[in-house]
């Protein structure tokens, strides 16, 4: 027996099926009862039942790639805010080798970074690494906080929402898995850009998210909207669910485009200039 | 608040059920919960329950910069009710006082069994209770507004919590107090339960009940809970509007 809907939204306590079907995601068993734990949608796939949070805090799994801010330098490491409930840290061997240089001449406090989580340890403590090919400082641009669990929306089915986003406002975009995008390009277009990132967050819930928002990119640049490739969109309905499901697609699905995307310029790791514009929107 | 002032002369000497309000004596005060009011926190809700108005709000998962008060294995949970200076006719001294401080600690009680910790080791939850307004039962009011607040930040939980308040005023067994009612009333009965399981996560009693009065109100109480349930799941679900 099922007593919900596929898409249902349930609150914590819910009773969501009998023990024929399998305990998901943000869900629980209790006296041979299927039970929701989290405010979310329900989403159904054969016999296992499970619930998709619209509302969530990054917890650090090794292998993210996560946007973090510098709070504190140490004698031989940098501290980061990574917008969790687990601060990261990032050990000065991992930039600069054997070799011993001042920390806070390569990253000051306040300084934003693109970083990898190397690991997560047992009392919770994520070290973080700068190995990659587009890993590093940004400089200027603005920060965007939205909920975890919507990044797979924002970027949407093979990124498809995020390079409209990019190619409507000719911005530069990264996003993290921790929630936390940067955007980079003219401080008109960040705006328009940074409107419609929090509107998909408010709205991920929703389906025929990526025609809306095309409409409205439209609308905030002054253009008619073009009518092309109305095929492609009934596809995109709900596409949260399927790239959330499974823990490991999430991963794939996001760190695909994000590594598709990042310019060359981010690569610079010795750069010690100060953004300047980087704080501005943050204190929002 | 006036309406009750006004009708509690109603109840001299005769035995009848009149309650300020022309409540009946299983009924609720006015309720009305809304979710996601505050755009700082995680999570947060509004509720009014007759003349109380309280404001709940969750902040965390965070790091916990305690560290003496960080667990290996779980999140804790910690709670703060205030009450404003204004919430109340005679101005109330800011701060913390014993009172408050009580009601902080069981509030954090009444929610923690329903909230699973041990997916968060070595953080915090913090939940933050204002009362703008009193009017008898503001710790029920609380826990029912923080449970709400809590599920709006997305924390896993076994259940809601659901605090009523049941008691004795005029010699009848009543559910969900006034103020007046509490104060002249002979007992005063406050339970938090998660209303699915129906276990108790809160009781207090302040007065005196024989044991079949003291079965009655856990019954009141015990039945109240589904309405505010009932509102709190639409309070959730008109968030997003549903």
């Amino acid at each position: 027996m099922i007593f919900v809907e596929d898409k249902e939204i349930v609150i914590p306590g819910d009773i969501l099926a009998d023990e024929e079907y399998h305990s998901g995601r943000g869900t629980f068993k209790e006296n041979n009862k299927i039970c929701s734990s989290l405010v979310g949608l329900v989403a159904i796939r054969d016999k296992k039942i499970s619930v998709i949070p619209l509302q969530s805090k990054y917890i650090p799994k090794r292998g993210d790639v996560v946007i973090g801010e510098i709070t504190d330098i140490r004698f031989s490491m940098w501290n980061l805010d990574i917008n969790s409930p687990y601060s990261g840290f990032l050990p000065a061997s991992d930039v600069f080798g054997k070799e011993k240089k001042e920390l806070n001449r390569t990253f000051d406090v306040g300084d934003v970074l693109f970083l990898r989580v190397v690991d997560v340890d047992e009392v919770k403590k994520v070290k973080l690494g700068l190995k990659g090919r587009e890993l590093g400082k940004f400089r200027g641009g603005i920060l965007i906080n939205i909920t975890p669990t919507k990044v797979p929306r924002l970027i949407g089915k093979k990124g498809s929402m995020i390079n409209m986003i990019k190619d409507e406002t000719r911005c530069e975009v990264i996003v993290g898995q921790n929630g936390v995008v940067w955007v980079k390009g003219e401080p008109s277009m960040e705006r328009v850009a940074e409107k419609v990132i929090n509107i998909i967050e408010e709205q991920a819930h929703t389906s025929g998210l990526t025609d809306r928002v095309r409409d409205m990119l439209a609308k905030f640049l002054g253009h008619e909207p073009e009518d092309t490739e109305p095929e492609e969109n009934e596809a995109e309905e709900f596409e949260i669910i399927p790239i959330e499901i499974e823990g490991s697609d999430e991963i794939e699905e996001s760190e695909e485009t994000v590594e598709i995307e990042i310019s060359e310029e981010l690569g610079e790791v010795e750069e010690s200039e100060k953004p300047d514009e980087i704080k501005e929107f943050k204190e929002e | 608040m006036n309406i009750i002032i006004t009708n509690n002369n109603l109840s001299t000497g005769t035995e009848t059920s009149a309650r300020a309000n022309n409540r009946a004596f299983d009924e609720l005060r006015n309720l009305k919960i809304e979710a996601g009011v505050l755009e700082r926190a995680d999570g947060s809700a509004y509720l009014e329950m007759g003349g109380n108005k309280v404001l709940a709000a969750v902040y965390g998962p965070r790091e916990l910069f305690v560290r003496r008060l960080m667990q290996p294995n779980k999140a804790v949970l910690r709670c703060k009710y205030n009450m404003a200076p204004f919430s109340v006719d005679d101005r109330k001294r800011p701060g913390p006082d014993r009172r408050s401080v009580e009601i902080s600690k069981l509030t954090s009680e009444a929610l923690t069994p329903a909230v699973f910790l041990e997916k968060f080791p070595r953080s915090t939850i913090d939940v933050y209770i204002e009362v703008l307004e009193a009017e008898g039962g503001t710790r029920c009011a609380g826990i029912t507004a923080a449970s709400v607040a809590l599920a709006d930040a997305g924390i896993p939980m076994k259940d809601m919590v659901v605090a009523c308040a049941a008691g004795k005023s005029d010699g009848n067994v009543v559910l969900d107090l006034s103020e007046i009612e509490d104060k002249e009333g002979e007992a005063d009965l406050p339970i938090a339960l998660m209303p699915r399981t129906g276990e108790i996560t809160l009781i207090q009693m302040d007065g005196h009940l024989t044991e079949d009065e003291f079965k009655k109100a856990m019954d009141l109480a015990i039945d109240g809970r589904m309405k505010i349930n009932e509102q709190q799941k639409t309070a959730i679900k008109n968030r997003y509007g549903d």
